[in-house]
């Protein structure tokens, strides 16, 4: 009797154990109602296939996301694996925060195979790559259908080229009788992805490269067009008036509220689009300029912390691998809206009208080495600000390079 | 114990409570923000490194953070002047009539109740250019030409400032009610049988005896228009204080320091400096106008 019950004892002590051995990681992410459904499904589908590892899915508000994960770690209770912007990678490596991804694992060849080009460089941060990404963003023509009918143009054909744009913004946009625009012919919101378009799409097209390979210097002044580039966007505003920045407040609302005609924006805005009643758009690559095509690319991803060690880490390294597989990818386009990072993948949906322009972007996309977003964001801001203001083209090219060097300088020092 | 000291000890006990909460949430964060101003902490590294007073050197030496500072002062400059005189004259106003005073007075503190950041964004709506700013579209009515307002470099922080003199106009007033309310009917009598007229009343007994309450109310005024932030981050094109750092004042400076660009170590020595100029401008205020009126 004595002994059964040892046994018993025992069997329930070998038990416990066990169930204890699962080992337990924690992932951060921040608060998108869609993602956060998304992600429980994930990880239900991947405690099945992996029994032996449990994982604790923490979110919080996007605002606070970047203090409380800040905050975290000081503290030693962060997350094993967390989600970030790919532009805050730099930020959190040398904050000695992130753990590289292992070589053998996450080699040249795998990265080749399984991403977009702009993706390998994008997560890499001095010869070593940090994070994987599940979905990847990038910018598209937007078109109002009806606007265009309006203003007597081809309701179905986007403009193509940069002449076609400037043509088409002109004729789509309507003054007061006192001159004041009441209908923008294309929205031009530097805060907006604006900034983003300039950066990586308009200085390539006038010959020029953002940064030089190693991410250190501006190359934008002393390479392509240099000033043109500004004269370009700044002409819209201040020669042919089609629109200015804050226009309705933001391009989003201008034309979402049929007062744009023409938008640039991301793929992360389809959804809001497609909420609002009575909009008839349709989506279209970026024109081309001198034959040449670019876009900016962007995308979250998940990284390693060095709170994961041993057995966690090896739990960590396999989620991070099952996020960005193609069963993940593929819900989350249909779930979250948001673009497979994956080409083979992607190929799937190049014919579809919405989803096509963003990923035929992908290809030849690049994904800006940010080292601080907002500052770099707001020196563009600037230069656009100072051109309405009264400042040459080339004055405020020259003082916006400058600036952005103290910025790049501050990180790299 | 006599029963005096038991009451003494009583009310010691009662004080520890907000004691204790005011060491830990006031006092603590305070200095360690001061030890944070010395060091190089960059929010999400572990690693702290002292160094000195280069935080506040780089500081000094920075452009937007001098704008900002000159900011801050323009801020105080026209908006508490403009605060007080026209919460004064409205409240003298209102201390004249009998019926529908406390209708108007609600009306006033309604802006003061309103959240800051639902005031601002309808201000910020109101201050666009047509075809939805109703402001320009009233001046498109009368004629006058459209301004740019919040995207202007001469006119935005102005703009900024009325908006936060119309939310603050509502407290002001009430506070210049209550003090007038206090002045002795008699005063005001005598000097009427004296022979005084109105100008005499309001500068030699009105004003003298409001003293008090003008100077709480410029105290009051003065700091929260050095701390202004949300007004400035709503009302601005992606809260960045623009256009061209036009608006931006220390507290938003700080902010971006912080939680933008995470540099947490200089954002601290910003505080310090903003603390600083908050400590030295009450103490300033207090010698000036400190002065007891009795008749």
């Amino acid at each position: 009797m004595k002994r059964t019950l040892l046994v018993l004892v025992l069997c329930v002590a070998l038990l416990a154990t066990l169930s204890f051995a699962k080992t337990k990681i924690v992932y951060w992410q921040y608060y998108y109602e869609t993602k956060i459904k998304t992600v429980d499904q994930v990880i239900e589908e991947f405690e099945r296939l992996n029994p032996d590892i449990e994982v604790e899915h923490v979110n919080f508000p996007y605002e606070n996301y970047n203090q409380k994960v800040a905050a975290s770690v000081p503290a030693g209770i962060g997350p094993d694996v967390v989600n970030l912007f790919y532009g805050w990678i730099p930020k959190y490596v040398t904050s000695g925060y992130l753990q590289p991804l292992p070589e053998d694992e996450f080699s040249k060849a795998y990265f080749a195979e399984n991403f977009f080009p702009f993706v390998g460089p994008g997560v890499n941060f001095e010869g070593k790559s940090y994070a994987l990404p599940i979905a990847v963003r990038s910018l598209s023509l937007i078109w109002n259908k009806d606007l265009f009918k309006a203003a007597g143009l081809d309701p179905e054909k986007p403009p193509l080229t940069l002449n076609e744009l400037v043509a088409y913004a002109k004729k789509l946009t309507v003054y007061d009788r006192a001159g004041n625009i009441v209908q923008a012919g294309l929205t031009m919101q530097p805060s907006g992805q604006g900034h983003q378009w300039i950066r990586e799409v308009l200085i390539r097209q006038f010959g020029g490269v953002p940064y030089s390979s190693d991410n250190k210097m501006v190359m934008y002044d002393k390479t392509g067009a240099g000033a043109d580039v500004l004269k370009f966007y700044t002409d819209l505003i201040v020669e042919d008036k089609i629109s200015y920045p804050g226009f309705m407040n933001d391009d989003v609302t201008a034309f979402s509220s049929q007062k744009a005609a023409m938008t640039i924006d991301g793929s992360f805005r389809i959804g809001t689009l497609r909420n609002v009643k009575g909009l008839n758009f349709a989506f279209a690559e970026l024109p081309s300029h001198n034959g040449v095509k670019s876009n900016f690319a962007s995308f979250w991803a998940n990284g390693i912390t060095k709170n994961a060690t041993g057995d966690r880490l090896v739990a960590a390294i396999k989620f991070v691998k099952f996020l960005s597989s193609e069963y993940v990818m593929d819900l989350w386009l249909k779930n979250v809206g948001e673009l497979p990072a994956n080409p083979a993948l992607a190929a799937n949906y190049y014919d579809d009208p919405t989803y096509g322009p963003f990923l035929k972007g992908l290809e030849y996309a690049h994904a800006t080495f940010f080292v601080d977003e907002t500052a770099q964001r707001q020196v563009i801001m600037d230069a656009v600000d100072k051109v309405i203001n009264g400042y040459s083209p080339e004055t405020a090219w020259k003082e916006m390079a400058s600036e952005e060097q103290v910025v790049l300088d501050k990180f790299w020092k | 114990m006599k029963l005096r000291q038991k009451k003494t000890m009583t009310a010691y006990l009662f004080l520890i409570v907000p004691l204790i909460f005011f060491i830990f949430v006031r006092f603590f964060p305070t200095i360690y923000a001061f030890w944070l101003s010395f060091t190089d902490w960059n929010i999400i590294s572990p690693k702290m490194n002292f160094v000195g007073f280069d935080n506040f050197r780089a500081l000094f030496a920075d452009s937007v953070f001098m704008k900002s500072l000159w900011n801050t002062f323009k801020y105080v400059l026209y908006g508490v002047p403009l605060v007080l005189v026209l919460s004064f004259a409205i409240s003298l106003l209102l201390n004249n009539i009998r019926k529908g005073q406390a209708f108007y007075r609600l009306i006033y503190v309604m802006p003061y109740i309103t959240p800051l950041v639902a005031v601002s964004w309808v201000w910020r709506w109101m201050y666009q250019r047509p075809p939805v700013g109703v402001i320009n579209n009233l001046f498109s009515f009368v004629g006058i030409p459209t301004q740019r307002f919040l995207f202007s470099m001469d006119q935005a922080l102005i703009a900024i400032v009325v908006t936060t003199v119309w939310v603050n106009l509502g407290y002001c007033i009430v506070i210049f009610l209550a003090g007038l309310q206090t002045i002795p009917k008699e005063y005001l009598e005598a000097s009427k049988i004296d022979g005084a007229n109105r100008w005499q009343v309001l500068t030699k007994i009105t004003v003298p005896l409001l003293n008090p309450v003008i100077l709480f109310l410029v105290v009051t005024q003065s700091i929260l228009f050095l701390r202004i932030f949300t007004q400035v981050y709503n009302m601005t094109d992606q809260g960045s204080g623009g256009p061209l750092n036009s608006t931006k004042p220390l507290v938003l400076y700080i902010y971006q320091k912080a939680f933008l660009s995470f540099e947490m170590g200089s954002a601290s020595s910003a505080t310090v400096v903003l603390f600083g100029i908050i400590l030295l401008i009450t103490l300033l205020q207090f010698r000036l106008l400190k002065r007891r009126v009795q008749y």
